[in-house]
């Protein structure tokens, strides 16, 4: 569904990606890990389109997104940090939204209801807190039902009461078939969620692999040990 | 799907209109200049010291605020355009509705400001030009508003620029075309002066006005040198085709920029 083939990304003088190779098929869900300042995020939104790459091809659907726009019908993208028009309230911005895409489909309110956002509809986002703007992220990342979630860092901010509602939401969508993408750093929180597991590292790809393969070479039981131990191994190879 | 494509560029500029329109900032620049007109027409007893008064409006106050106003509204809204982005919207699309956007609205200040009373006490082709050229004026600097809001990614540097290319094109440009002309005052370089002249956009417009207003003398040494210039209807057609491109030109510059920027 999604192709990265040999991205590069510059910011001045730092290599932000580096010859970045990525597939990524229906139904998977994927996690994007990796210490701070890998990429990750660039190369998030370098698929969304908002970061353009110095070269490289990134196919979606088949279509390289270059000078295109329209795939990101296909596309829910929550932000890491939620940036909104501060005068506007929250129903403006999801009025707003759904103006902007106009679409016939129909939409999914879950977690509207699920956050309980209807009773702060005429809040303005400058006075909301950081969980709830997330809040607002996360919805509009659901609402018009896209083949594709790409989630930077979801539970970021939230309450545990709401990630975990959230969480449950991924579940159903990733259940329904639709590719997800998911970057984070609190490990123990995706071990039920995620069927593979990418890792960056200063902007290369470090491994893509499965998660159950990734269980059985290191014979862990938890995705959070299991990355560890890799990480310790290669201390050693290189010490 | 052009239709529908346009349809929603349409719903873009009417969220980002409605969104200027109640900022209170454009609704003082509209009281402002409906008092700064209504006075100068109510305190002079003829019609033409009145429209001296709005030229001098129109050249100085008009764009520095289209300027200002524009490159802070663009810098405000920059979560907006990220919002915006991450939707399937063409980047052309919204750098184009954010600059209709901005463009109508001052416009709609202007002319609700001083287009009425100018209408009402000179309702002849001085009052049009003035509308006229106020109006391509707002048009012009909310252009250039956006060729400095693009250049930097921080604020206060690119208000900054936006102050340094008001001053410039209000005050220092005049200085230098003067000291010029006395530098080569022995030296036939009239000619040269109408093409220097239209390196600047608040020198084109006030040469317009001024033709059709009969006191270029007062204005400043480059508006009395041009008159013989741009007396001619040929000469207005090409001041008002400069004027256009002083607007074209530096949006384009901006678009491109804008089309290439990671965000």
């Amino acid at each position: 569904m999604i192709e990265v083939s040999q991205v590069n990304k510059k910011f001045g003088k730092l290599e932000v990606l580096k010859n970045v190779n990525l597939t990524c098929k229906k139904g998977e869900c994927i996690a994007l890990i990796g210490p701070n300042g890998c990429g990750k995020t660039t190369l998030i939104k370098s698929i969304l389109g908002m970061v353009l790459p110095d070269n490289g091809t990134i196919i979606f659907n088949e279509k390289s997104i270059k000078n295109e726009y329209l795939y990101r019908n296909n596309i829910g993208y929550m932000p890491q940090i939620g940036r909104y028009p501060d005068t506007m309230t929250i129903g403006q911005v999801i009025e707003m939204i759904k103006t902007i895409r106009s679409s016939n489909e129909v939409l999914d309110e879950d977690l509207i209801k699920a956050f309980e956002l209807e009773k702060m509809f005429d809040k303005q986002m400058r006075t909301l807190s950081g969980g709830t703007t997330q809040k607002v992220s996360a919805t509009l990342a659901f609402l018009f039902n896209p083949d594709v979630l790409i989630l930077d860092e979801p539970t970021a901010g939230l309450d545990p009461l709401a990630s975990e509602v959230l969480k449950e939401k991924i579940i159903k969508e990733k259940e329904k078939g639709k590719l997800i993408l998911i970057t984070s750093h609190l490990l123990s929180e995706l071990d039920d969620l995620i069927t593979e597991i990418v890792f960056m590292q200063e902007g290369e790809v470090h491994f893509h692999k499965k998660v159950a393969t990734l269980l059985e070479e290191t014979n862990e039981t938890k995705i959070s040990k299991a990355i560890a131990s890799i990480l310790k191994s290669k201390k050693n190879l290189t010490t | 799907m052009c239709f529908k494509l346009i349809k929603k560029m349409n719903r873009i500029i009417k969220i980002i209109l409605s969104d200027i329109l109640k900022n209170k900032i454009v609704l003082a620049f509209t009281l402002i200049l409906a008092i700064l007109s209504w006075s100068s027409f109510a305190l002079e007893d003829n019609s033409s010291k009145g429209l001296l008064t709005i030229l001098n409006v129109i050249l100085f106050t008009v764009p520095l605020v289209s300027i200002l106003f524009a490159t802070i509204y663009l810098y405000n809204s920059s979560e907006f355009i990220e919002l915006l982005l991450s939707q399937p919207i063409k980047r052309v699309k919204i750098w184009m509705s954010l600059f209709i956007g901005l463009s109508t609205s001052m416009v709609i200040a202007f002319l609700l400001g001083a287009g009425i009373p100018l209408l009402i006490y000179s309702p002849n082709a001085v009052g049009f030009m003035m509308i006229s050229v106020g109006s391509i004026i707002s048009i012009v600097f909310v252009a250039l508003a956006f060729l400095s809001s693009i250049v930097t990614r921080d604020k206060a540097k690119g208000i900054g620029i936006a102050i340094m290319i008001w001053l410039f094109f209000a005050l220092l440009f005049d200085g230098l075309v003067l000291f010029l002309l006395f530098q080569f005052a022995d030296y036939p370089i009239e000619k040269a002066m109408v093409g220097i002249t239209a390196l600047s956009p608040i020198d084109l417009a006030r040469i317009q006005i001024l033709l059709h207003l009969d006191v270029s003398a007062m204005m400043g040494y480059t508006g009395a040198i041009f008159k013989d210039f741009f007396g001619t209807s040929l000469g207005l057609i090409v001041s008002f085709l400069l004027l256009c491109l002083w607007a074209i030109i530096p949006f384009s510059i901006s678009l491109k920029m804008f089309k290439s920027k990671d965000l």
